[in-house]
């Protein structure tokens, strides 16, 4: 293995031989991709999906869209819209806002739902508002599933912007492409450039996981936790870093 | 890129045109392929995820590393994974473009879904059904094959469903690495830059996942004739 050109490609030139932007420009592209996507599906998923399960209205929608979800590929709704939409860059971001708008739209009307009806009572009964008790109990209570949400469809975009880069889009598919084209089974360079950049990409899409994870015991009230942990260890599987448990794959699916 | 717009504009969308004898035969001949791989995707995922769940079961502190494992890979994205198989996997068949490459990639995602859900559905098996049949004489495979899977086995098929419509999403992702089924309509579609090519795969592909999660619960609702008669009870 020639790790030559690797090392001042990693620290920010170009590759020469393959002729990828150096990887903390890659790097940055991919945080773009994911980041912009994820916040713009929050502002739209979030608000929605807060307020269908606060009026308890539309449930059935906001479960089959998470369905449908999965069962779309992403490769092939990415190369429609850029075929279909004037072969640039907008479509191909609006296919990523697409794709993660799902899973936080049916974990915030799942988390408001699996309030216990007793404390939404409770909440009424001590006199709170219909927004009292959205802002004040279902939205705090509800915050475990709807991060696990938010979490499931990051990670999801972080694997679907790898996908973009086969329409020429950067980020760190750019490399993996790139290899793929220039015969990685057979060029030693390309193979070391595939293998680094799939490493990279691997511990990106952990990372982004395990930081949302540790966001969600930030935003979760602290009540909510202590109660978790003393809780016996659950029989149905918990909310995990996807969002497809058990449990709600029995609703859902 | 200009030549490609004016490529397009000749073209009409939606262009029945499109389906001819020959690319109706060859559309047929990628959903079998994309049935195929999807369907030994599952069956090895699931003769490796059954005996994995089951010893988690047995020996709880084996549940966390093997979700976790199980999770981290999961999460490595798809194309990088694929790629990465091609590169490192000897080449030559069944390797290298063949079809084992991408029939290792399909069941490595297969396994988080699988696993974690045969595990909740052998816990959530009621105690008291399993004392029962102990008491009754049952050995521990006895009890296993003919007590605790039959009742585990909605929430079991539940993850069996969610891993087929997942696999068949991803099978397209295989058209990088010389599989693919209806993905390589994405591919060839893309580089004649032909959009009606690319959208009979998609809804190919949907239909196709939408029909076999259909054709589950179908089975479920067979394999588990009591379940339907305590729902109609209830």
């Amino acid at each position: 293995v020639n790790w030559e050109p690797i090392w001042p490609w990693l620290l920010g030139e170009q590759h020469e031989a393959l002729r990828i932007a150096g990887v903390p420009t890659l790097l940055a592209e991919h945080l773009l991709y994911v980041v912009g996507p994820v916040l713009a599906a929050i502002a739209i998923a979030l608000p929605a999906g807060l307020w269908i399960g606060h009026i308890n209205k539309g449930g059935t929608l906001a479960i089959n869209v998470s369905n449908a979800g999965r069962a779309i590929p992403s490769l092939g709704l990415i190369l429609i819209a850029y075929l279909a939409f004037g072969l640039s860059a907008i479509p191909v971001f609006l296919t990523l806002i697409a794709m993660a708008i799902p899973p936080i739209l049916t974990n915030t009307y799942v988390g408001v739902r699996e309030v216990d009806p007793e404390v939404r009572d409770a909440a009424a009964g001590m006199g709170l508002s219909g927004w009292e008790i959205l802002r004040r109990v279902e939205i705090p209570m509800a915050m475990p599933v709807i991060m696990a949400g938010i979490r499931t469809s990051a990670v999801q975009v972080v694997a679907t912007a790898t996908l973009a880069a086969f329409v020429g889009l950067g980020g760190l598919g750019r490399p993996i492409f790139t290899g793929l084209a220039t015969s990685v089974q057979f060029n030693p360079d390309a193979r070391t450039v595939v293998v680094v950049a799939v490493a990279l990409v691997a511990v990106f899409a952990i990372a982004v996981e395990q930081l949302l994870g540790l966001a969600e015991r930030l935003v979760v009230p602290r009540g909510l936790a202590d109660r978790r942990d003393r809780r016996p260890p659950p029989t149905e599987a918990d909310v995990g870093p996807t969002q497809q448990t058990p449990k709600q794959s029995a609703v859902t699916a | 890129v200009t030549v490609a717009v004016l490529a397009q504009l000749s073209r009409p969308f939606p262009d029945w045109a499109w389906f001819d004898d020959r690319n109706v035969d060859e559309l047929i001949d990628l959903l079998v392929e994309h049935v195929v791989l999807t369907a030994l995707a599952l069956l090895f995922g699931l003769l490796i995820a059954l005996p994995l769940a089951v010893a988690a079961v047995r020996w709880r502190r084996l549940y966390s590393p093997l979700l976790n494992f199980t999770g981290v890979l999961f999460t490595i994205p798809s194309a990088a994974l694929f790629v990465l198989l091609l590169a490192v996997l000897p080449q030559g068949e069944p390797f290298g473009l063949g079809m084992g490459t991408s029939l290792i990639g399909l069941t490595i995602y297969t396994l988080l879904i699988l696993f974690r859900n045969t595990v909740a559905g052998l816990e959530s098996v009621p105690r008291d059904v399993t004392e029962a049949a102990t008491a009754m004489g049952y050995t521990r495979g006895r009890q296993l094959l003919q007590v605790e899977f039959p009742l585990a086995l909605p929430v079991i098929v539940a993850g069996v469903r969610i891993a087929a419509v997942t696999t068949i999403g991803l099978v397209t992702v295989t058209a990088f690495i010389g599989q693919g089924g209806l993905g390589r309509l994405f591919i060839s579609g893309f580089r004649t830059q032909y959009p009606m090519e690319v959208a009979v795969g998609l809804v190919v592909s949907i239909v196709l996942a939408v029909a076999v999660d259909l054709a589950l619960v179908w089975s479920e609702h067979r394999l588990t004739p009591w379940s339907q008669s305590r729902e109609a009870r209830a």
